[in-house]
């Protein structure tokens, strides 16, 4: 049940867009697709929608073969980056809209809309149009439209994409909210891992047509498959011959068995964050190695800019081998 | 916070208020250029026509226009007008849909081809008209001083006016926007009737209102073929030409001034058209 993606192929002229992809995904959870741009992982939301057709491969919606049935028959609520409203409409309009498709009774539909609108906190804007509305509220309004047709699947391609960071966070909570009070099945796909591991129950890594990992969360960011899930889920960086997250090195002033040894070359406050750049003295691996520490460590630590400090892996770090 | 903190807020309102009403200097001069150019251009030979047309009394301006065949010139030119107006905002939005939607070979060469009625002077296209419409027509087709000759040219001289003011609109809209009601679960019909149309509304009687003003005035591309044969094939412009040959400029001025009347009545119908088709959505 859920969403059974089996085998899909997509190119866009010699460009793989998607190859081989196998997916399932779980009824009623919220599942994030994650990559970098051009990864594919948008392509793949659309074929799923069905606004694109697969080259190959099928797609089977909560047990019902949806391959070769258009976009208008599959009942998918498909949110934009940009909205997509319909900006000659009110916003009550373009919420009714699926339903008014459907041919439902006009009382239906209003209470229906009422209903969303509230869901959505714009009850108070329902004569508005969305050009009077601010880019988040435009996007809640795309959802509650979405939603109105009572979705087999709820698909949201960068949703917050086009917002400014303080909305995007606000709007990132109410979403997961949200998602526990509906219970529909969701896809989103995301460039940005922190929006991933926040809101998501479920994560699949896509890069360059392919899956890298399928995990939750916490799997992904604990155990990652590859140097490419570990580098996209954070920060990393190199110590010795390992990829390691920069809060993950131990730094001491007193030599004692150690990765590597240097000099901090280079001191960067961010809020309560110290992120540090240590170039060490081997000759081999001359390459600066970045660590994170809070202000707290580094007062505790006696830590400046210039001393010599030795560096190692924190017990129980996640890393990936070379 | 200090005491006169509460002043700030009420202070700063009426501030605002004031540069609403009234003008700053420079937009001031601006509105005061725009203003005086428009009235040397447009407003005082439009009121000193109307003035014309009743110099002769109202009893002038009756006569002309129940002369049978300045009515029957006013007519014919009305009716072509707007039947061209009408197949120009079909065809038109469909020829701006093919250049903005479909790619095929020679799209480039139809882009440059659609203006050339427009490009072209007027008399030359009434030439290029009689040597393929006229009597010695290569296609054996003579529509020559019928009223299908007043028509012909009013659709080659109009037609690029609602394909060139649909076209931009039609390439900013947005591919979403027909996704998004297609998975809504709207076809292609509905999505066309209830999105796409609303939203070209405005570019499509903007269009719609040059074509007809352009119909109702022309006269260079349809004096050729058409013949002027009076009460048959002859329009309103040519109608005014030959008053004011005969040196009856106030009968000159009446018809021009329906006309005007003419234009402006479809100008204000088509606003209110277009409106009502972009809210019914």
């Amino acid at each position: 049940m859920g969403i059974e993606i089996r085998g899909v192929n997509k190119n866009f002229g010699d460009f793989v867009a998607l190859q081989d992809i196998d997916l399932s995904i779980p009824s009623g959870q919220l599942t994030a697709l994650l990559g970098p741009s051009g990864g594919g992982k948008s392509t793949l939301l659309r074929i799923i929608a069905g606004l694109e057709s697969s080259d190959s491969g099928t797609i089977e919606i909560e047990g019902v073969d949806a391959t070769g049935v258009p976009a208008q028959k599959r009942n998918v609520g498909f949110v934009f980056q940009h909205y997509a409203a319909f900006k000659h409409m009110t916003v009550a309009k373009n919420v009714a809209f699926g339903l008014e498709i459907r041919k439902k009774p006009k009382d239906e539909v209003k209470r229906r809309v009422d209903e969303l609108l509230k869901l959505v906190h714009l009850e108070q804007f329902s004569h508005r149009l969305p050009a009077q509305l601010s880019g988040g509220q435009r996007q809640r309004m795309a959802l509650a439209r979405a939603l109105a047709i009572e979705p087999s699947v709820l698909l949201l391609d960068e949703p917050f994409g086009a917002l400014d960071a303080k909305v995007r966070k606000e709007l990132r909570d109410w979403l997961r909210r949200l998602h526990d009070e509906v219970h529909v099945t969701t896809v989103f796909v995301t460039h940005d891992q922190e929006e991933a591991l926040e809101v998501s129950d479920s994560l699949v890594v896509i890069n360059e047509g392919r899956i890298e990992q399928i995990g939750t969360p916490d799997d992904l960011y604990d155990r990652p498959a590859s140097d490419f899930v570990l580098s996209f889920l954070g920060p990393v960086t190199t110590l010795g011959d390992r990829l390691i997250r920069p809060h993950d090195i131990d730094i001491t002033r007193y030599e004692h068995a150690a990765t590597a040894s240097g000099r901090i070359t280079r001191w960067t406050r961010v809020g309560f964050e110290i992120r540090l750049e240590v170039t060490p003295d081997d000759a081999l691996r001359p390459d600066p190695v970045q660590v994170v520490v809070t202000k707290a460590e580094a007062t505790a630590l006696q830590l400046h800019e210039g001393d010599l400090v030795w560096l190692r892996p924190r017990v129980g770090a996640d890393a990936v081998s070379r | 916070m200090t005491v006169d903190a509460p002043v700030a807020p009420g202070a700063a309102p009426k501030r605002r208020a004031r540069s609403v009403t009234s003008l700053t200097r420079s937009s001031a001069l601006g509105l005061g250029i725009a203003l005086s150019w428009f009235s040397l251009l447009v407003l005082i030979p439009l009121a000193l026509i109307v003035i014309q047309s009743v110099d002769g009394g109202w009893a002038t301006f009756r006569d002309t226009l129940t002369n049978p065949q300045t009515a029957s010139a006013l007519r014919l030119t009305v009716t072509q007008a707007l039947i061209v107006t009408l197949i120009n905002v079909v065809m038109g939005t469909l020829i701006a849909w093919v250049l903005v939607r479909d790619s095929f070979w020679g799209k480039r060469l139809l882009e440059v081809v659609i203006d050339i009625p427009f490009a072209l002077p007027t008399i030359v296209a009434g030439l290029v008209l009689l040597s393929l419409y006229g009597p010695d027509s290569p296609l054996g087709v003579n529509v020559a001083n019928t009223e299908r000759s007043v028509f012909l040219a009013l659709l080659f001289v109009t037609l690029p006016f609602v394909v060139r003011t649909v076209q931009p609109v039609l390439m900013e809209l947005d591919r979403d926007v027909e996704e998004a009601a297609a998975s809504l679960g709207a076809s292609r019909f509905t999505t066309l009737r209830r999105i796409i149309l609303p939203s070209l509304a405005p570019a499509i009687t903007a269009g719609a209102a040059l074509s007809f003003a352009r119909g109702i005035s022309e006269y260079g591309s349809l004096v050729l073929l058409s013949g002027n044969l009076p009460g048959k094939t002859e329009v309103a412009s040519v109608r005014i030409l030959t008053y004011i040959e005969n040196g009856n400029e106030a009968a000159a001025a009446s018809v021009a001034v329906i006309l005007l009347v003419v234009a402006l009545a479809a100008i204000v119908l088509l606003q209110v058209l277009s409106a009502v088709v972009a809210r019914r959505g």
